[in-house]
């Protein structure tokens, strides 16, 4: 496949940055996304010019590492990672426009790279069961009902990837902070710090300069693990509990 | 399925195999050094072993805790839980990963599960038994006082995990399921669908995060260790770079911990994550701290084919597909091209059915993936010709599909065969799989005693960077327990007892152990940059990648690992004189950060070829050419290589010096395994 790529360059956080053009040819079907841009960046490496800065690294979909908006939509047209995404999505010919994340609260590092570091001081703020380690009661003493254990661990399997946040519109991050509330939520282990937890994480949540979610829904949209629209319900309801208990 | 019981049990020896002790293959590659011993491990009854150990390491008042400092390089199982327990005990620790969140590191792409003797299911397992199957499971090459202690906190580990929330797999009852897995005779492994590593992971990562907002854990993120400082004797911090804005950064402490990972990446191809390096061990290595057993290296049989020059790295597909599909290839080279469901039955050959008519495709990983090179290596293998040969191997749901239904298979498998379909393009339940083996996993790795501290002083080593309780070949589900193990429960109590004696005297950025390890650091970035020959770091890379997968991969021997001692040293001259890094070095550089990642895999290749030649036996993972029986099989020489082989760095134009460290068994007898 021969192909066009309109990719963001930005040397660092200040600079203004722009769009550059590149050709590349001589992709095959089988390559990744990322792996056709490892050739572009072996292909510019050549030719003199600094290879494309983006993020990768287990490249299966499961580490959270990889972002890009490809042509507006973050990780692409499939509902899966951006190192999941393979050539055989575009058509020899395709214009294909690469931009990284876009939201006030992910700044821009260089190029593709973006700055995520928010995700890890909301969870700082209260996404976790406080049991320090050898204090914990023997595993099967507290059984927990299946469809309990299933649901929590459903929304858990989300990558902290931050799509939900380039998707939104008003730049939220209540797909990622809801998924959390009900993976937590959703144990028996997690009951003790429960309302305490949904009213910090928020607070953080706001703080770091995400915004409100007005129920548009393209955060479940564009997540690759599928957490569902009904996480964000399950966030306002444990806030509004929450907030009536007096927290 | 690699730990599959043994049916007969033999030592018999092949006639015309060699006397032992008649060759030195290595000879002329390496000096000699002193024997090595732990000293750490109390004497006594196996089972009382740690009790003891616990009991004797000094303790830490409370109120001196937050005066000592703790560095720890790796967020992963190993990192993150030392982190979070070390944390909470009160120290003042500093945790680093070259990923921009802890949660991040390849910890998480662990799929299948997690060992633990909770005997949960009555069916006979213990800490006995889960300590017999990994001694055994490592082919007799592991230290028992560490595999046993192993097997003991491994129980512990699930109590933790469930208390932070990691929601395993549960029965409709709301008790914890466990599968078997690894073809062990007990159900022990706790797992969380396919995503076993993720949720545990996040627990550790949790629990951290918890530390940081209460001001014990101070992370460093998008930071990558490029040098240990020591410091009169004793590991006293590193040197990191800030990977943003290239600054470079002297971090000083009273004791240093790497649980860095392992370096299987190497091999170019892995499944490792793209970052998995050898950086953090490997600068350790250069400054006193020995490397044990390097060479042995696990290759899972169940990956998805190489489909390129293009390729980045490799996918794993649970080897627990091995329980429904058959594998097979043509019977006659000349059929490798075609649609394989236009060759009829009798002209497939079932290989492993046919050579292990017993365990059939269920025979242990290291067979199962030697098995699948030969087939290649005689000209049956299928799938896209990559280079000379077609790399794959079918594996087959066919009959399974008629036999359980279409639903069935894709209940248990779905999500691997989608995997599958994204990755390749063709569908599974009409098309069979393509397979081959990948780098996985490294037994091998930083020496370390019972307390998992290393020959430098103050340098403890956790995880899979640590060589320490797999032998020659790991079982399934056994490296996450490993992690939690040391990170959790080893590592706390270990390094108290050297902590104890601290805080040690204050050194500041002036002392020379400081200035010669930031010149050090200085000097390599400034040399990458200003080379400007014609070759990418990925260049090199993958050629090194290919020296080892041809001559150290899973078939080694003499000759071939000469000629690539030979291969690597030109490939390394070539590297230091026509390397291309373009960019700075202060600001976000990712060539940069390759060409001191692949600096160090240079290095480390040779080293494991000379330790892959000198071991002139088959064991696990390592397989020499030289010793097998008459029908193929692995043949170990416990007369002569029960050791670890520790190996010394001998400076940059000297030889590695070995030392070695005798296995001693009291609590297991020394067995050959047969799967026939
Ligand atoms: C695809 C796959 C599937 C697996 N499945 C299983 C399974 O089902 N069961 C099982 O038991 N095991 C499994 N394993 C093995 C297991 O996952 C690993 O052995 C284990 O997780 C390693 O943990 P760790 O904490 O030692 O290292 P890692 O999780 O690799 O963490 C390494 C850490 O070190 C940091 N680091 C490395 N170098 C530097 C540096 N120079 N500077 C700063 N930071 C650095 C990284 O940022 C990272 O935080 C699997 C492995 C793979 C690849
Ligand atoms: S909710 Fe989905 S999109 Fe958002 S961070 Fe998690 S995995 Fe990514
Ligand atoms: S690189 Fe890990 S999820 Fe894409």
């Amino acid at each position: 496949m021969n192909l066009t790529l309109k990719i963001w360059r930005q040397t660092d956080a200040v600079d203004k940055g722009k769009i550059h053009t590149y050709a590349i040819s001589g992709i095959s079907q089988d390559m990744s996304f990322l792996e056709m841009l490892d050739v572009l960046n072996e292909q510019l490496n050549e030719q003199g010019e600094e290879p494309v800065a983006f993020d990768s690294d287990c490249r299966e979909g499961i580490c959270g590492m990889c972002s890009l908006m490809i042509n507006g939509e973050p990780h692409g047209p499939e509902v899966t990672t951006t190192c999941q995404l393979h050539m055989r999505s575009f058509n020899d010919g395709d214009t294909i426009t690469i931009e990284p994340w876009r939201s006030g609260a992910f700044p821009v590092v260089k190029d593709l790279v973006v700055d995520r570091s928010a995700f890890d001081r909301i969870i700082q703020s209260g996404g976790y069961i406080s049991a320090n380690t050898g204090s914990a009661p023997e595993a099967n003493s507290v059984p927990v009902p299946r469809d309990n254990a299933v649901r929590a661990f459903n929304v858990a399997t989300c990558i902290g990837c931050g799509a939900c946040v380039a998707a939104c519109p008003n730049g939220s991050a209540s797909l990622f902070l809801g998924a959390k509330i009900t993976h937590l939520g959703e144990l028996p282990q997690g009951q003790p710090e429960r309302w305490s937890r949904v009213v910090d994480m928020t607070a953080q949540h706001d703080h770091e300069g995400f915004g409100g979610c007005t129920n548009i829904g393209e955060c479940a949209a564009a997540c690759p693990k599928e957490i569902p629209l009904d996480v964000i319900s399950q966030l306002n309801k444990d806030l509004r509990t929450a907030m009536r208990h007096g927290h | 399925m690699t730990d599959m019981p043994d049916t007969t049990l033999t030592s018999d020896r092949s006639h015309d195999e060699p006397s032992p002790g008649q060759y030195d293959d290595a000879a002329g590659y390496y000096t000699l050094g002193e024997p090595i011993a732990d000293t750490k491990a109390p004497a006594g009854d196996i089972a009382d072993r740690w009790q003891t150990r616990k009991f004797e390491a000094r303790l830490v008042n409370p109120a001196n805790r937050r005066k000592l400092s703790i560095i720890i390089v790796g967020t992963g199982l190993a990192g993150g839980a030392a982190a979070a327990t070390l944390g909470e005990a009160g120290y003042n620790v500093k945790s680093f990963c070259y990923q921009d969140s802890p949660r991040r590191a390849h910890s998480i792409a662990a799929q299948g599960g997690i060992n633990a003797a909770k005997n949960y299911k009555e069916d006979g397992d213990s800490t006995h038994r889960l300590f017999y199957d990994t001694v055994k499971g490592g082919d007799y090459r592991s230290r028992e006082s560490n595999v046993y202690r192993l097997a003991e906190v491994s129980t512990n580990i699930i109590d933790q995990c469930v208390a932070q929330g990691v929601p395993f797999a549960r029965e409709y009852g709301g008790l914890l399921d466990n599968r078997s897995f690894g073809g062990v005779q007990v159900s022990r492994t706790f797992y969380a669908r396919g995503q076993t590593g993720q949720q545990l992971l996040i627990g550790a990562y949790q629990a951290m995060e918890r530390q940081v907002k209460l001001g014990t854990v101070t992370e460093y993120t998008r930071h990558e260790m490029l040098e240990v400082i020591v410091a009169d004797g004793q590991a006293r911090g590193i040197i990191a770079r800030d990977m943003v804005t290239g600054e470079i950064e002297t971090h000083l402490a009273d004791v240093v911990v790497l649980a860095s990972g392992g370096y299987g990446n190497v091999f170019y191809l892995s499944t490792n994550a793209m970052g998995s390096n050898v950086t953090a061990a490997w600068r350790a290595h250069r400054k006193g701290a020995y490397m044990a057993n390097p060479c042995y290296t696990q290759i899972h049989p169940t990956c998805i084919p190489v489909s390129g020059d293009h390729q980045s790295k490799l996918t794993l597909m649970s080897e627990s597909l091995r329980n429904d599909g058959r594998i097979w290839v043509p019977k006659k080279a000349e059929d490798c091209g075609k649609d394989p469901r236009d060759i009829p039955e009798e002209d497939r050959d079932y290989y492993l059915e046919r050579i292990y008519p017993s365990f059939g495709n269920l025979v242990p990983r290291d067979i199962a993936s030697r098995q699948a090179k030969n087939m290649c290596d005689e000209g049956r293998g299928v799938g896209p010709m990559v280079g000379d040969f077609r790399r794959g191997v079918y594996l087959d749901f066919k009959d399974a599909i008629a036999r359980l239904g279409k639903d069935a298979i894709e209940e248990k498998y779905d999500n691997l065969l989608d995997m599958y379909e994204r990755i390749t393009g063709e569908n599974p339940y009409e098309v069979p799989m393509r397979i081959y083996p990948a780098v996985h996993y490294v037994m091998g790795g930083l020496w370390v005693d019972y307390d998992l501290q290393s020959t430098i002083k103050g340098l403890f080593v956790t995880g899979e960077a640590n060589f320490s309780d797999h032998g020659a070949n790991r079982l399934g589900a056994s490296a996450l327990m490993q992690g939690l193990a040391d990170g959790y429960f080893v590592l706390p109590h270990t390094i108290r007892d050297y902590l104890a004696d601290g805080p040690f005297p204050e050194i500041g950025e002036d002392h020379p152990a400081v200035v010669e390890a930031r010149a050090d650091v200085e000097g390599r970035i400034e040399k990458f940059l200003s080379i400007n020959g014609n070759r990418s770091v990925d260049s090199f890379h993958r050629e090194l990648g290919h020296i080892m997968w041809e001559y150290c991969g899973m078939e080694r021997t003499a000759e071939g690992l000469r000629k690539a001692i030979d291969m690597i040293r030109e490939l390394k001259r070539e590297f230091w004189s026509d390397l291309k890094v373009l960019g700075t070095a202060d600001s976000l550089n990712q060539s940069l950060e390759k060409a001191g990642r692949v600096a160090d895999f240079i290095e480390l290749g040779e080293l494991m070829c000379i330790d892959a030649l000198n071991r002139r036996e088959s064991c696990g993972g390592h397989f020499r050419g030289e010793s097998q029986t008459e029908d193929g099989e692995a043949l170990r020489h416990d007369d002569e290589f029960a050791y670890v082989a520790a190996w010394e760095w001998g400076g940059q134009d000297g030889t590695p010096i070995l030392h070695k460290e005798e296995l001693v068994y009291t609590a297991i007898e020394m067995k050959q395994r047969s799967y026939k």
